[in-house]
């Protein structure tokens, strides 16, 4: 199984845990991730304005190289897929982006959305399937009672995502039970961590995070996994009350397939 | 309403592509907004005031900058009215405005820390600034 | 050549408005074959009706013209008007001037120019109209009502009073429907089961009532007066004639694991079950999907227990053909899944529980005897707020229905004062966007339940409910009168759920060719004059099935409906349409494509000899068309190759030179 791979600038730096554990886990379960060549920061938040283009043709110009290779578009940071499937909806549906976009961008095929753009956790579930991956698990996290954070993007707006239920998701636990740990289920894991309001606003953040993790511990939490590097930031950083170990969903992947050291 | 009134809030409402007539203020976008008590004027007022051509109340409020785009009143309007584009719309009639950029190159390097990852600063910049 | 009237009507100002009705007459003055054109206010008066009797009379008129409303509205006005002035109704045409023009136009000239030219369509067709002869059908003298809620109950009562016969065909093994499952009823708080039980046991008894219960309708032939429909009734596995309701087989029965439909799965039953105390019919049903005799083969418990011999695991379903001169649709509503609105946490924690689990949470007969306790864990909740409006007026594009619900503001309001009365030491609250209480002693209701009981209702929206650690769950709302977003820490949450209309109505509509809107509620022959009748001749409305309904205004709707099939039967026979279609035998090649296509089986093929040019004679096959199964659709006259299916009234030469008129 070959995917076009967008990595997306925080896992080239802060968030490259995120990336690392990712790849070498896909090589065990028999998923190469093709990096995508010359491919250009998404812009993190998507462009909801109807009448914005510009800020939108990065993540066409990772649509159309994917095409152009003939492969399906893999995403790992939660932004990065949050920004990349609305764009890839509207080159699809929404006339006047397509219009515009392909007139800028004057492609030899013009691009109408036919990428199929997928998250890491959805390859897992659909592609590989979660029964596959406990079959692969050489080191089930038995111990382990994970709780999932979800965050907004990957869920929200569910019309445009179609990620999971939006209110009462279950592939990160299905993803917790598949290697081997007990899940944890509490309210706020579809709750705003405080995202990008905390560059200026850190209790902001603060008071968010604490309501997550209050929450995930009393309902029994050791831990938390998390697929974006800006909810990994305020939950781990701006935490200060029940601070839980948060993981990306991809270390904790690695360590129960055997491969945790091989990444570092 | 003045013509400059007026023509701004068309321009609001086309920016955020939805109707706000549609919305039957239930305020259900308030009841899940995390936001609701940094913000002056709440999500479900959004849509009212834009309605009602209030837009440069809107657009000097701090509500604009406390929104953290997380959807939630989008995906939970039993109407379709999506509160976040006309909080978005409102932000964006103002830092298209020249020198009103709400988060400014120079000031950044002051916000960094050890672990603050690169899309902090890159959703904040789009967010905030043009 | 026709001698032809013209009759323009004002409608008030709802035409003349913006057509001008004088340019109008004038204009089809002109027009070949006519002899008067006129126009008049109010033509459908008795005044109007008089105007064109004399013109009839006076220039011995062969065909009119009437151009007004909608031939909905008033084509069989003015066809009687034309008999009573001794021209055959059917020489009568309506070019609808009202709902097609002027409604729909704002400009004059526009309006006027269309109207001329929808006249002019309306003459070149009376040009080529024949007079016809109504036939006549019987009717049969018995009723069918489909679903036995309390919509169905009373409309089979009213009927079988009146000496008609009524079967009822309910697919639950008993009839009852929700009523049987609510509490008490607003505004008067009389308990529903009390109200219901009688009623129930009064259409059980009916010398004129038949019930098949545990039964559906299969197949629905024929027409209004002769509706020929197939009842399968679902095996039971227990006899019910045999059967005494004695309930030992329910005791003895040792799968008693089974999610209770009767109690919305919130409590078990046993594989061979009664649904409730005061079911009707009482007869036990075996749910085969649960015993173990059906499934292992082992057990067999019931049938050694059951005196009266009445267990049978070998019985089939059964299928009854019965003829009905009306068919009454009753079939009723459901709470629509919440799936989609899981932010209030239904799937999430069992103490988040619909308006209809809580009906049965404060029954006597319910999962918990009547004393509202918990549904996690059996203790007394303190704190309960009710949502309204779960599902009901959404957008209606992605999920939840565009619809307002209609019984919710009440029943919450009922909910919440029994609650407070039975319980004083409980707060609870209601969410609300608007509370919505049209109806006779309702808002005082409404009002008792703020003023004398203490509910707290709070206009704003719940965004979500978060289930706790605690046991909790914690209520995050708005409340627009203070401007403030709350967080209350409830015991229970009370969803008021959308109401949709039952899942059989959609191909029970299929089998009836009565029509439904989007929302799958069946649509009226006419939204204020004829709001029981569905526009399938023969077919009647009763409860929800037509739209949200309380029961009040359901039992006023099962008495209407049931007056109008009552007016039907005392007929002997009806008066047919005779704008029906006929066949060319000439041209008919036999194909069958129109046989195919006709919805009312009116169609059969006969062999006949026929005399071919070289003197010889010939057997071809060709298509029959009974007059009296044929409802004038036209979709044979569509699908006919070879053109020799016609419709008296509409036949293709007419329409062609109504389309010739239109396009001069």
């Amino acid at each position: 199984m070959t995917f076009s791979y967008y990595p997306g600038c925080t896992l080239k730096a802060k968030g490259k845990d995120l990336e690392t554990y990712a790849v070498k886990s896909a090589e065990v379960l028999g998923v190469t991730m093709e990096e995508l060549e010359d491919w250009q920061c998404c812009g993190a938040v998507y462009p909801m304005a109807k009448n914005e283009i510009a800020t939108k043709l990065s993540s066409v110009r990772a649509l159309v190289a994917a095409r152009d290779k003939g492969q399906d578009l893999l995403t790992l940071c939660s932004a990065c897929h949050h920004v990349i499937k609305r764009v890839n909806n509207d080159m699809a549906n929404d006339q006047n982006v397509q219009l515009k976009a392909n007139n800028y961008m004057a492609l030899d095929v013009p691009y109408t959305g036919e990428t199929t753009v997928i998250h890491y956790l959805e390859m897992l579930r659909d592609r590989v399937g979660f029964d596959n991956l406990k079959k692969a698990v050489v080191n089930p996290l038995k111990d382990m009672k994970i709780a999932a954070y979800y965050g907004c993007l990957l869920l929200r707006p569910s019309k445009a995502m179609s990620f999971d239920d939006p209110e009462n998701p279950t592939i990160m636990e299905d993803f917790i039970k598949a290697i081997g740990a007990t899940p944890v289920v509490y309210p706020y894991r579809n709750e705003c961590c405080g995202g990008y309001v905390a560059m200026e606003n850190n209790e902001y953040a603060t008071q968010k995070c604490n309501t997550i993790c209050t929450s995930a511990t009393e309902m029994g939490a050791d831990a938390i996994i998390t697929a974006c590097p800006l909810c990994m930031y305020n939950l781990d950083a701006n935490t200060t009350e029940n601070n839980l170990p948060v993981y990306y969903f991809t270390q904790l992947l690695a360590r129960a397939l055997g491969v945790e050291e091989d990444a570092q | 309403m003045s013509h400059n009134k007026e023509t701004l809030r068309e321009i609001v409402i086309e920016t955020a592509g939805v109707n706000p007539r549609k919305c039957m203020k239930c305020g259900k976008c308030s009841a899940t907004c995390p936001a609701y008590d940094e913000m002056e004027y709440h999500p479900h007022q959004f849509v009212s005031m834009v309605e009602a051509g209030k837009i440069e109340e809107l657009m000097n409020s701090k509500s604009i900058w406390m929104c953290l785009s997380c959807f939630a009143c989008v995906e939970r309007c039993p109407r379709g009215v999506e509160p976040a584009s006309f909080i978005e719309a409102a932000r964006l009639a103002l830092i298209r405005q020249q020198g009103k950029n709400h988060l400014k190159a120079e000031d950044v390097p002051a916000k960094l820390n050890d672990k603050l990852p690169g899309q902090a600063i890159v959703s904040a910049f789009r967010k905030y600034s043009k | 050549m026709q001698r032809i009237g013209v009759f323009v009507c004002w409608c008030g100002s709802n035409i003349a408005g913006t057509v001008d009705v004088h340019k109008v007459a004038e204009a089809l003055k002109s027009e070949p074959g006519v002899v008067i054109a006129t126009q008049y206010q109010y033509m459908c008066s008795e005044a109007g009706q008089t105007l064109i009797k004399d013109a009839i009379r006076d220039h011995k008129l062969t065909g009119i013209v009437v151009c007004s409303c909608s031939p909905r509205m008033h084509e069989a006005t003015f066809r009687k008007t034309a008999a009573a002035a001794g021209l055959n109704p059917y020489m009568v045409e309506i070019a609808n001037i009202r709902e097609q023009c002027s409604w729909i136009h704002k400009d004059m000239e526009v309006g006027t120019e269309k109207a001329i030219i929808l006249g002019r369509a309306a003459i070149a067709k009376v040009h080529l109209n024949a007079p016809l002869v109504a036939g006549e059908s019987p009717v049969v003298k018995r009723a069918l009502v489909i679903g036995g809620g309390i919509a169905g109950i009373q409309t089979a009562l009213d009927i079988a009073d009146a000496g008609f016969p009524v079967d009822i065909v309910e697919t639950k093994p008993t009839i009852g429907g929700k009523m049987a499952q609510i509490d008490k009823t607003f505004p008067t708080l009389d308990c529903a089961a009390c109200i219901l039980t009688p009623k129930m046991v009064d259409a059980a008894q009916h010398d004129k009532i038949n019930i098949y219960a545990y039964s559906e309708v299969a197949e629905v032939k024929g027409f209004v007066g002769n509706f020929s429909v197939k009842i399968k009734q679902k095996a039971r596995m227990v006899d019910p004639v045999k059967c005494t309701g004695c309930g030992l087989c329910v005791e003895k029965c040792p799968m008693k694991k089974v999610p209770n439909e009767f109690n919305l799965g919130m409590d078990k039953r046993s594989a061979i079950y009664i649904p409730f105390a005061q079911a009707v019919p009482k007869v036990a049903t075996i749910d085969p999907t649960a015993c173990l005799k059906m499934k292992t083969g082992k057990c067999g418990l019931c049938a050694t227990v059951c005196e009266a011999g009445a267990i049978d695991y070998t019985q089939q379903d059964s299928f009854i053909e019965e003829k009905y001169g009306a068919i009454v649709v009753a079939t009723g509503y459901n709470p629509i899944n919440l799936d989609q609105f899981d932010e209030f946490a239904y799937n999430q924690s069992p103490d988040v529980v619909t308006s209809l689990e809580f009906e049965r949470l404060t029954n006597a007969a319910g999962p918990t005897a009547g004393t509202l306790l918990r549904p996690s864990d059996g203790k007394h909740p303190h704190t309960l707020v009710f949502v309204q409006c779960v599902g009901s007026r959404c957008d209606g594009a992605e999920k939840g229905k565009s619809y307002c619900s209609k019984i919710c503001c009440m029943y919450t309001a009922k909910h919440a004062m029994l609650c407070r009365e039975k319980y004083p030491d409980t707060e609870v609250y209601v969410f609300y966007i608007d509370v919505r209480t049209p109806g006779k002693n309702f808002d005082e209701f409404y009002r008792r339940a703020v003023e004398e009981y203490g509910v707290k209702y709070i206009k704003g929206m719940v965004g979500k409910v978060a289930p706790q650690a605690d046991g909790s769950l914690l209520v995050q709302a708005s409340d627009l009168i203070e401007g403030e977003q709350l967080k209350i820490k409830a015991d229970m949450v009370v969803l008021a759920a959308a109401i949709e209309p039952d899942q059989s109505a959609r191909p029970l509509a299929t089998m009836l060719t009565a029509s439904m809107d989007t929302n799958d509620f069946f649509t009226e022959a006419h939204p204020k004059l004829r709001p029981v009748e569905s526009p399938t001749a023969g077919v009647f409305l009763s409860g929800c099935c037509q739209g949200p309904k309380d029961i009040p205004e359901t039992v006023s709707q099962a008495s209407g409906a049931a007056a109008k099939v009552i007016g039907l039967l005392v007929k002997d026979s009806l008066t047919c349409n005779p704008c029906v279609a006929h066949s060319d035998e000439l041209m008919c090649n036999g194909c069958s494509a129109c046989e195919k296509v006709c919805p009312y089986g009116a169609i059969t093929y006969q062999d006949k000899e026929f005399r071919m040019p070289d003197r010889t004679t010939a057997i071809r096959r060709v298509a029959s068309v009974n007059p009296a199964v044929c409802q004038g659709c036209g979709a044979c006259t569509v699908a006919c190759p070879s053109g020799a299916m016609d419709l008296n009234g509409f036949s293709n030469s007419q329409i062609m030179a109504e389309v010739d008129a239109i396009c001069k």
